[in-house]
């Protein structure tokens, strides 16, 4: 069944114009049953267990139960996504359970510049050069074959 | 027909997908694109933050050539390219991306994704060419920097595009319809570039519940490339190269950590080391079998012998890794490296196929206790990765043969459409950064050819309202039909479109070498399947959607 609402804990992301899962899920999977104000996975088959909407909804109202054609009930991968890292909750079938944190990005989210801070290149169309080349190669030529 | 407003939207460059290819291309036309003064819009079937391969994340970066360290040249990795797909590369592509990959990496890390490094401060490697990484929020990144480059005003989200518009010879456009509105949308643009992921759940799966969706390569990678590329007249290359990766079986977690960074071995059931009892084998497959590093797809090949001899499963032997990694430490240094050993080896799936981990923990698999089992997935068809198939396209000028320069680097033979990332053939191995710095190759050039063939073409409004109404058909084929039996799936005048995915499926699987006919197929057979394709084409027409 893949990922799956916890009805209780949803609440449709009240007054917006789609719910984060609807937004985020790139199967395009996740509606909004705008009468229960409950979202769901319109196509389990077809999900990837991307975890995406998983990670994005702001009441932690989505779960997944593992494929049910290979996946034993009773394990569960949990994650708790924030601005500069994730923790994963893992537990076993036999209740063995397993933390891990791992960082997700360096600087601010929004705050990448598309140039990074390397020098820009020639500014010449007609050159093998790409915007910040040479410097983001960290070399002072492109490479080349003699033909 | 079915009652779709038709929304136009008219640039200069149009970019279709959203993937590393787009996310690269966009970046860089949207800087070129500004020294001009010309409009670049990326359209996109999904979110751009979480859109194409990378869009769980990737625990790897699988191209880095590390020219500026002096370790690898641009010509060794088109030597190991060519090697690995045994001769089936265009060197003049693969150079021209080995030689740009490393920009598109150093941009990464100023744009915020962490990259492990040493204690002397360079990048770990998992192996010659790979980087590892924590890469969560890769893809959220790399199209961070596209969207901050090009204004999120020109980046259209949730838009399916199906098929482009044509002037003559030059690509005009795209048409397409938006999946949250009942809208259609008619892009008219200079110059287009394709960057549409590649062609999953066209061979039968290996589940057949509801796993099917846990293909390796993403579901939603739907052949919009290829459809477009061809509907273009674009001539293709390397149609025939199947890419069926060998995973951890079931939830296909990836390998390359194992093999690469813990350097395990895989076996058979019974013990044996394919890699040693099969070595022969690789005789017959001289120049390239007696190369080290044997291509992947002979590896796999010498383990799918083990198994059509009866000698499955095949494992991983992780124990084994893990025991010769934490070997001759003493009890405490021992503890600390299996913690570290352990998140390593769960972050590899986390960061990039959660299932797998998911599969582990309700299957008890603790990975420094036991082996793992390793099978090979349904064949795919990308362009990336060590996939080959997609659309011809030019090299640059300065390393192409003249036959394989037409003007415009990364166009396809059709005037003003660009392919890359999965999208173009014959340049494997360019994984994630390689289709970031490909799309960033084709984006330039788009713009280029923008400038030098600055009119707009002609769309012709009676074409268009054509194509609107043949991709309306399954609605309003449902809409007329479907009253007709209690079961609206069971009707004779239209299937639905899960029975066409398995019709298309059944016929690749048994007849184009898929997983049921152990991946072997011949021409008569090849033959057959395309008899009973041409009669899904007939059918295809007579898809009822609701």
């Amino acid at each position: 069944m893949p990922s799956y609402v916890i009805l209780e804990k949803c609440d449709g992301c009240k007054g917006q114009d789609k719910t984060a899962c609807m937004h985020i899920c790139p199967q395009d999977l996740m509606m909004l049953d705008k009468e229960k104000m409950k979202g769901y996975n319109r196509d389990p088959w077809l999900c990837w267990e991307c975890y995406n909407c998983v990670k994005i909804c702001p009441q932690q109202a989505i779960d997944v139960r593992g494929y049910a054609d290979f996946m034993p009930l009773g394990g569960s991968v949990v994650p708790l996504r924030g601005s500069e890292d994730i923790m994963w909750t893992v537990k076993f079938r036999n209740g063995t359970l397993k933390r891990f944190k791992f960082p997700i990005r360096t600087i601010p989210e929004g705050s990448a510049q598309p140039l990074g801070d390397f020098a820009e290149g020639s500014a010449d169309l007609k050159s093998e050069f790409l915007m910040t080349e040479p410097a983001s190669l960290r070399l002072s030529a492109l490479p080349t074959i003699k033909k | 027909m079915a009652n779709f407003p038709t929304v136009e939207v008219t640039t200069d460059l149009l970019i279709i997908g959203g993937g590393m290819a787009s996310t690269g291309a966009a970046v860089e036309a949207a800087y070129w694109a500004k020294k001009n003064n010309l409009k670049v819009t990326v359209v996109d079937k999904a979110a751009f933050d979480r859109s194409g391969a990378v869009a769980m994340g990737l625990s790897a970066i699988n191209q880095y050539v590390g020219i500026c360290d002096g370790q690898n040249t641009a010509e060794d990795y088109v030597n190991y390219v060519r090697q690995d797909l045994m001769g089936v590369c265009r060197e003049d592509l693969v150079y021209n991306i080995a030689r740009h990959v490393d920009s598109s990496v150093h941009l990464f890390e100023k744009w915020g994704l962490p990259i492990w490094k040493d204690e002397a401060g360079k990048y770990v490697h998992e192996g010659r060419w790979q980087l590892m990484i924590n890469g969560e929020s890769y893809k959220v990144i790399v199209a961070e920097a596209a969207k901050n480059a090009l204004g999120s005003e020109n980046i259209l989200e949730r838009i399916f595009i199906v098929e482009p518009v044509m002037d003559g010879d030059r690509v005009a456009g795209a048409v397409g319809f938006s999946t949250r509105e009942e809208k259609f949308y008619v892009f008219k643009a200079k110059a287009v570039i394709c960057a549409m992921g590649g062609a999953v759940h066209v061979f039968k799966p290996r589940s057949s519940g509801e796993g099917i969706g846990r293909s390796w390569y993403p579901p939603f990678n739907t052949g919009s490339s290829a459809y477009f590329t061809l509907k273009a007249g674009a001539e293709m290359t390397c149609q025939e190269v199947r890419f069926i990766p060998v995973r951890f079986k079931d939830a296909y977690g990836p390998v390359g950590a194992w093999f690469l960074l813990f350097k395990s071995a895989a076996k058979n059931a019974f013990g044996g080391n394919y890699m040693i009892e099969r070595k022969s084998t690789l005789q017959d497959y001289a120049p390239y079998g007696l190369v080290k590093p044997i291509p992947a797809n002979l590896r796999n090949y010498l383990g799918m012998l083990d198994v059509n001899e009866g000698k499955g499963p095949l494992y991983m032997m992780t124990h084994d890794a893990i025991a010769a990694l934490a070997e001759g430490l003493d009890e405490k240094a021992k503890k600390k490296k299996m913690k570290h050993l352990e998140a390593e080896a769960w972050e590899d799936f986390l960061d990039m196929t959660i299932s797998q981990a998911l599969l582990w923990a309700s299957q008890n698999i603790a990975p420094e206790e036991r082996p793992s089992e390793i099978a090979a997935c349904e064949p795919y068809f990308i362009g990336s990765h060590s996939g080959a198939s997609g659309a011809w396209v030019s090299g640059p000028e300065d390393l192409a043969p003249k036959e394989y320069f037409f003007g415009y680097t990364n166009m396809t033979t059709v005037k003003g459409l660009f392919a890359a990332g999965d999208a173009s053939g014959a340049s494997s191995h360019k994984f994630s950064s390689g289709s970031h710095a490909e799309g960033r190759i084709a984006g330039k050039a788009a713009i280029k050819f923008i400038v030098e063939n600055n009119t707009q073409p002609k769309v012709d409004a009676a074409k268009i309202e054509a194509m609107k109404k043949t991709i309306l058909a399954p609605l309003d084929r449902f809409a007329e039909f479907s009253g007709l039996s209690y079961d609206e799936n069971v009707n004779p005048n239209y299937i639905k479109p899960f029975m066409f995915m398995f019709r298309l499926q059944k016929i690749m699987d048994e007849y184009a070498g898929g997983v049921s006919a152990a991946f072997t197929t011949n021409k008569y057979l090849l033959e057959r399947g395309l008899e009973l394709l041409n009669l899904l084409e007939g059918r295809f027409r007579e898809v009822g959607r609701q």
